[in-house]
């Protein structure tokens, strides 16, 4: 379990976090959303450690990360996974060589175990038969899988996303959440998402937090995200053209069914 | 002015707690064995060839110049070997090869670095927990270290090789002159300057584009210019400490 509590960042006296207060749940998919430039990368940069908070804690399982020794932090950080907006693949390292990475930096295993293991995760991902492909190889939704193999490859209690779904298509984001979701709950890991993907909200959101202008906006599950009331986050809910006209059928269509004859 | 000393002083210090984080042991020692041996084929064995190329030219010019310019009824046949030899030996093969080195080996270290940290390459190992400093920098300055002496003798010889050159394919200088000349005073000592010299530079054309391109922020921009800033930097860097250790260890 990661606790927020009273989370500040500021940057040249510019505030982008104002006073952030939350709780992301072991075993759960945890989704950061709002608007670009709302201070959705900047949390999640400050809970990784990227960036050093102006004010507040942030708990690991009851450990104040940023009262951690610079020491302490590195250590912290092995039982952590990221998983980069950019995928930040290492380009000189083939795909395998990548998943491996971390194994070979701090796994205690032999080749073949260390070997074994990554091979399992690229099989967990879907992508057995790349292992020898460099990154510049491959699309931006197998660079994507392959973050993720080498994010899980240490067993990371924390797993932390910054917007897995940019720049790809709707199918392929639907198979990355969905791999993020499973991957969460078969591990029990407590999993972070930053994201704008309203289909990401809706299938795998079990505990989402809008961001607005860099203050805790909202707080919910998936289902009640729709039928809120608060005007900031449906206004960011419904911002394309489409899901607004859907809404409306939607509305039109309860109204109608409300104002029909309970008898008929 | 103030405002310029001020920049400077930060980058240094800076550059200093780089360092500071870089020179740790590795938490892996075979995973800086296999990163070393790799820095040591990118950055010196492949750097072995221009190295040679320009050493034996160079060589055969200062011959031909010695010869045409210095060289008079006046002064003894192995002038033109004798200067050849000492300029190779004490300037050429240290400092003006590493100036050169400078450009192909600096700008190559800034920007292979500077993508890495725009492309969060640098944020993945740090969350990661993985010193990047240390993985990423360490080799390339051992590598550097290790590799610099033996291009100097390389050069050295590649130069002397060039004046022979010029001798049996020109026929600007009788080989027994240029033989007489290589040998006339010869100091070891000069060898081990050579080398101790070209030590620091190595330091410096892998340390200070490390540098640049390790604190480089924005996009692909930035890191031409920071791999520019490198170079110009290194270079300087090599010029002015080239007259100190000239002094300290003439």
């Amino acid at each position: 379990m990661i606790e927020v509590k009273n989370l500040c960042k500021s940057f040249d006296g510019l505030e982008v976090l104002k006073d952030i207060s939350t709780v992301f749940e072991d075993g759960k998919t945890n989704l950061i959303i709002g608007q670009s430039g709302s201070g959705k990368t900047v949390l999640i940069k400050n809970l990784v450690g990227l960036f050093e908070p102006t004010s507040g804690q942030i708990l690991y399982d009851g450990r104040d990360f940023v009262a951690l020794s610079k020491e302490e932090k590195i250590l912290m950080r092995r039982e952590m996974g990221m998983i980069f907006q950019s995928a930040a693949l290492f380009d000189s390292m083939t795909v395998l060589e990548n998943v491996m990475f971390p194994l070979d930096m701090f796994a205690p295993m032999t080749l073949r175990e260390r070997t074994k293991r990554a091979m399992y995760c690229l099989d967990r991902v879907n992508l057995v038969g790349a292992e020898e492909k460099y990154p510049g190889e491959i699309s931006g939704g197998m660079q994507k899988r392959v973050a993720i193999a080498r994010a899980i490859a240490l067993n990371p209690k924390y797993l932390f996303c910054d917007e897995p779904n940019s720049g790809l298509d709707p199918k392929t984001s639907l198979v990355i959440d969905e791999l993020l979701h499973s991957i969460t709950q078969e591990f029990n890991m407590t999993t972070i998402i930053n994201t704008h993907d309203m289909n990401s909200v809706t299938t795998i959101g079990e505990n989402i937090i809008f961001i607005y202008e860099g203050h805790k906006e909202w707080q919910g599950v998936s289902a009640d995200i729709m039928g809120s009331t608060n005007k900031r986050l449906t206004d960011f809910i419904f911002a394309s053209e489409l899901l607004k006209e859907m809404r409306e059928v939607v509305n039109a269509s309860s109204t109608a069914r409300q104002a029909a004859p309970s008898g008929q | 002015m103030i405002n310029l000393l001020h920049k400077s002083l930060t980058s240094f210090g800076k550059f200093l707690i780089l360092m500071g984080r870089t020179f740790k042991r590795p938490e892996r020692l075979r995973m800086f064995a296999k990163e070393y041996i790799k820095e040591m084929a990118q950055l010196g064995v492949n750097s072995i060839g221009i190295v040679l190329l320009i050493s034996f030219f160079i060589g055969a010019v200062i011959c031909i110049q010695m010869k045409l310019n210095i060289q008079s009824p006046w002064m003894p046949r192995w002038v033109s070997g004798y200067t050849t030899r000492e300029i190779m030996l004490l300037e050429f093969s240290s400092s003006i090869m590493c100036l050169i080195l400078a450009g192909k080996v600096g700008s190559n270290i800034a920007s292979e670095i500077g993508t890495m940290r725009v492309t969060q390459q640098i944020d993945a190992l740090d969350i990661m927990g993985v010193n990047s400093a240390n993985f990423l920098i360490l080799p390339k300055i051992t590598a550097m270290l290790t590799i610099m002496p033996i291009l100097v003798v390389f050069s050295s010889a590649m130069g002397i090789i060039g004046a022979y050159g010029t001798a049996y394919l020109g026929h600007i200088i009788v080989p027994d002159d240029l033989t007489l000349g290589l040998q006339h005073s010869f100091q070891p000592w000069f060898v081990w300057m050579s080398i101790i010299k070209s030590l620091f530079f190595a330091f410096i054309i892998s340390a200070v584009p490390s540098f640049f391109g390790y604190t480089v922020e924005g996009g692909s921009v930035n890191v031409g210019k920071a791999s520019t800033d490198a170079v110009v930097c290194s270079s300087v860097l090599i010029l002015f400490s080239d007259v100190f250790l000239t002094q300290l260890l003439s």
